[in-house]
């Protein structure tokens, strides 16, 4: 077998997140020791929840080297509905049950523009993007919502001595590695995601298959939405705000592919999402200028993106095969 | 020759009857008429655009003929899509592979059909359903033992060497028991054990009864290892039959095989550039895996071909003159002065390339006329004082432009580029390089895809540029055309020249035979 060897920078760089969550939690624990204590470091795995819901929808987008920039209008509207329907008397299941259904339409929108009317995935979620905040701040008009404390309840209650929203995680993280790697739509899904026009050759019904990640992505973002919602127990206008980044930085942090087809839902999307939080939660602590957060998480994006982009260009270098080999006319 | 020559006598599995079919009206199959035995290695051998892909594309489902109908053992065959081409039986290994290098080989083996578990069926394309992993190894196991491969199925497939693609490749395709199997340059980018151990497979699937179509170059390969030849010049078979009938000579003289008909603007081969000084100089210049110790000089007002079969390293050498590529060792100079980097410097310095792919490359489509012929020229040509650019100005430049590369009239500056013919939007793209006034131009396959009228008229667009000074480097598939247009001819082969000619030596054998592998 023909092994390339794999050179020590390569190595260097897929240690790259890693090694990043290190330095954030040793910088944060050295400079504000409260950061290390238990209360502290669970408060960040409850934090990141939503965020990791929506990455685990984001990586079946990314793994067929699509984007959806949607989720965070997604989250609002469905929590827009949710909070109508709930101070309207609505049972709390029904209102969750919006939740979803608002995140499975939005995926299904997503899923129609770009499998059919051929949209670019970029431009057809922030599309949608615009659409949802906008019907989300229509339907509240513009007003928070506050919303009964059952519903926080719910975010705080625990089965087992673990918080719900964790087994929800726990629980979406299973089925999704599962359907990618048990099922033969998830291996398609990969092929889908490598090369498009050779799985279309291969006779893989692709315009489905890409449809499907936008629809779980839809879907991922309304379960996150459930989990956010019940976590703050209010609807304000900047509800699901920046969620898409979030979302897609912990899935590039967690060696999801930009360019498709590279990556496991397990455990890398769900550490970034902790990592994303972590970095909110040190700088909340250490007080720093919550108008250099934005600047902060950018840097973090644009490392994670160049470090994505640096291995594709790696890997696609050994897999060149050499031209002059060849002897055809 | 072979160890076991099949029979002659062996049944015709696959018969092509007068088989038919035209592009935009240009033909490219004149009634092809050959059989296919069962249980043996038919080759079919012939220039590029012979028709030898459309042929199997018809065959494969990609295509659909004009007239003329394929028998496959005495039956119709008419496939609409290649899965029902394969459905019929034909198995399709393309030149490029159709692996996915993030899937385990066993993935890759049952990709369109994976076993379930609780159900003894594969699954459809529905994509529902468990997949039964130990099922889908001991699939693997076997499939990858039909073609003698010991590797393990959960291997992720990039850690294959090219060797190994191939034959999975094959597998993958074996896997749905065909009745045709056909490999398309199999050969390409394997080393020479790989390929006695593919020639060794082949011999195989003969004698278990497969019928094998051979697509080759490479005319060694093709006379040892195949039954019965099949050669296509032209869209027509010129020769056939079994392959001990065959020299390597008589096999070349059939594939090129016509005369040089009045298809070229007449250029004398008495032209003698040797006292300008050279715009562009080339100096060992290497990019391992590319090109290797490459040297030549263009002067002005002189066109120099470039010959080589594909995956010479030919549009590599021109990305590379033209600054897309890195090169590692050597120089390039313009007009005496070091290239200066990328493709801009390289425009400044006054290169033009015109790219293999005309409408990804070249032009943009959707833009007019006028846009795309004012491209490159704009920062020279319509400039004001302070940089603005006057649209005043460009206008007679573009009548003065279009008229000169005769254009066609009908259609208006403003008109969308894509709305013209091949040859007219290759005329745009020359006019465009004709107002930016090149001294050198690289032009990468100039004529492909245009009708024979209006080649004549982009040659002589091309001897218009050389005569305004511009030292034109072209590269061309078709042998003919650089022997009719240009006054030197380089043969590039495995990334290195290897002959160089002038007009007066023009010879399409002497071509192929340095362009042909040993």
């Amino acid at each position: 077998m023909n092994t390339t060897p794999v050179p020590w920078s390569f190595r260097a760089l897929q240690a790259a997140t890693p090694l990043l969550f290190l330095t954030v939690v040793l910088v944060f624990g050295v400079l504000e020791p409260r950061f290390f204590t238990l209360s502290n470091l669970q408060g960040i795995l409850l934090q990141s929840t939503a965020t990791a819901l929506v990455a685990v929808g984001m990586t079946f987008v990314l793994l067929v080297a699509g984007v959806d920039l949607s989720v965070g209008a997604l989250m609002f509207v469905g929590g827009a509905l949710a909070g109508k329907l709930i101070l309207a008397g609505q049972p709390l299941a029904l209102a969750l049950g919006a939740m979803l259904a608002v995140g499975l339409a939005g995926g299904a929108v997503n899923a129609l523009l770009i499998t059919r009317l051929r949209l670019i995935a970029f431009v057809a979620t922030l599309g949608l993007l615009h659409f949802g905040r906008g019907l989300g701040l229509w339907i509240t008009q513009t007003r928070a919502m506050n919303l009964p404390d059952q519903f926080l309840q719910l975010g705080s209650a625990k089965w087992l001595g673990v918080p719900l929203p964790l087994w929800l995680l726990a629980g979406v993280v299973l089925a999704a590695w599962t359907l990618l790697n048990r099922t033969p739509f998830g291996r398609h899904l990969y092929a889908t995601g490598f090369n498009e026009e050779a799985a279309r050759k291969a006779g893989l019904p692709t315009r489905r298959i890409v449809a499907l990640a936008y629809v779980l992505c839809g879907a991922c973002a309304g379960l996150g939405g459930m989990v956010a919602l019940a976590q703050l127990g209010a609807v304000s206008p900047s509800f699901g705000e920046y969620y898409e980044f979030e979302a897609i930085t912990a899935c590039v942090l967690g060696g999801i592919s930009l360019f498709g087809g590279r990556g496991q839902v397990f455990p890398g999307p769900i550490l970034g999402a902790v990592l994303v939080k972590s970095l909110f939660n040190g700088l909340v602590m250490i007080q720093a200028d919550p108008y250099l957060f934005p600047v902060i998480t950018g840097a973090v994006i644009f490392f994670a993106v160049g470090i994505d982009s640096l291995r594709a260009r790696w890997l696609q270098r050994w897999n060149q095969r050499p031209i002059y080999l060849t002897d055809r006319i | 020759m072979t160890s076991s020559p099949a029979s002659s006598n062996s049944p015709v599995r696959l018969r092509f009857e007068g088989i038919q079919k035209s592009f935009f009206g240009v033909p490219v199959l004149r009634s092809v008429s050959f059989p296919v035995r069962a249980g043996a290695i038919t080759a079919l051998v012939g220039e590029n655009g012979a028709g030898k892909s459309t042929l199997m594309n018809l065959l494969g489902g990609n295509l659909t003929p004009d007239a003329g109908q394929i028998l496959l053992e005495g039956q119709p065959h008419q496939p609409r899509t290649p899965a029902e081409a394969q459905r019929a039986g034909i198995a399709f290994v393309h030149q490029e592979l159709n692996l996915f290098g993030n899937l385990s080989v066993a993935e890759n083996l049952c990709l369109d059909g994976f076993p379930l578990q609780g159900s003894p069926d594969p699954s459809t394309s529905s994509g529902l359903g468990w997949i039964n992993r130990p099922t889908l190894l001991l699939m693997a196991q076997n499939r990858l033992a039909r073609v003698g491969l010991k590797l393990d199925p959960n291997t992720p497939l990039h850690r294959l060497s090219s060797g190994e693609r191939q034959l999975v490749e094959i597998a993958k395709a074996l896997g749905r028991h065909p009745r045709v199997l056909i490999l398309d340059e199999p050969t390409t980018s394997l080393s020479a054990p790989e390929c006695s151990r593919l020639f060794e497979l082949m011999r195989e699937l003969r004698s278990d009864g497969l019928a094998l179509i051979f697509i080759s170059h490479s005319l060694t390969d093709v006379l040892r290892e195949a039954d019965d030849l099949v050669i296509l010049r032209d869209g027509a078979v010129v020769a056939m039959g079994p392959c001990q009938e065959f020299s390597s000579q008589q096999l070349i003289a059939h594939m090129v095989g016509r005369t040089l008909e009045q298809l070229f603007p007449p250029r004398d081969s008495g032209r003698s550039f040797r006292q300008d000084a050279p715009c562009l100089e080339v100096s060992n210049v290497t990019q391992p895996g590319i090109v290797r110790n490459i040297s030549f000089s263009l002067r002005p007002g002189e066109i120099v071909g470039l010959a080589g079969l594909m995956g010479a390293g030919r549009s590599e050498l021109a990305r590379i003159l033209f600054g897309l590529d890195p090169h590692a060792s050597g120089e390039i100079r313009v007009s005496g002065e070091p290239a200066r980097p990328g493709p801009r410097g390289r425009i400044r310095q006054r290169v033009g390339f015109l790219t293999e792919d005309r409408r990804g490359d070249g032009l943009c489509l959707e833009a007019s006329i006028a846009d795309n012929l004012t491209l490159v020229g704009l920062p020279q040509l319509a400039r004001t004082a302070i940089g603005w650019l006057d649209p005043s100005r460009l206008r007679p430049m573009v009548q003065t432009i279009r008229e000169a590369v005769r254009l066609t009239p009908t259609a208006r500056d403003e008109q969308s580029v894509k709305t013209l013919s091949g040859g007219n939007q290759q005329k745009v793209v020359l006019a465009k390089w004709l107002l930016a006034q090149p001294k050198v131009l690289i032009l990468d396959e100039p004529t492909r895809g245009i009708d024979v009228g209006a080649k004549y008229e982009i040659y002589q667009l091309i001897h218009q540029l050389a005569d305004q000074g511009a030292g034109i480097l072209v590269i061309s598939s078709e042998i003919e055309e650089l022997l009719g247009l240009c006054d030197r001819i380089l043969v590039l082969a495995k990334g290195q020249i290897r002959a160089e000619l002038p007009r007066a030596e023009f010879s399409q054998e002497r071509i192929l035979a340095a362009a042909l592998p040993a």
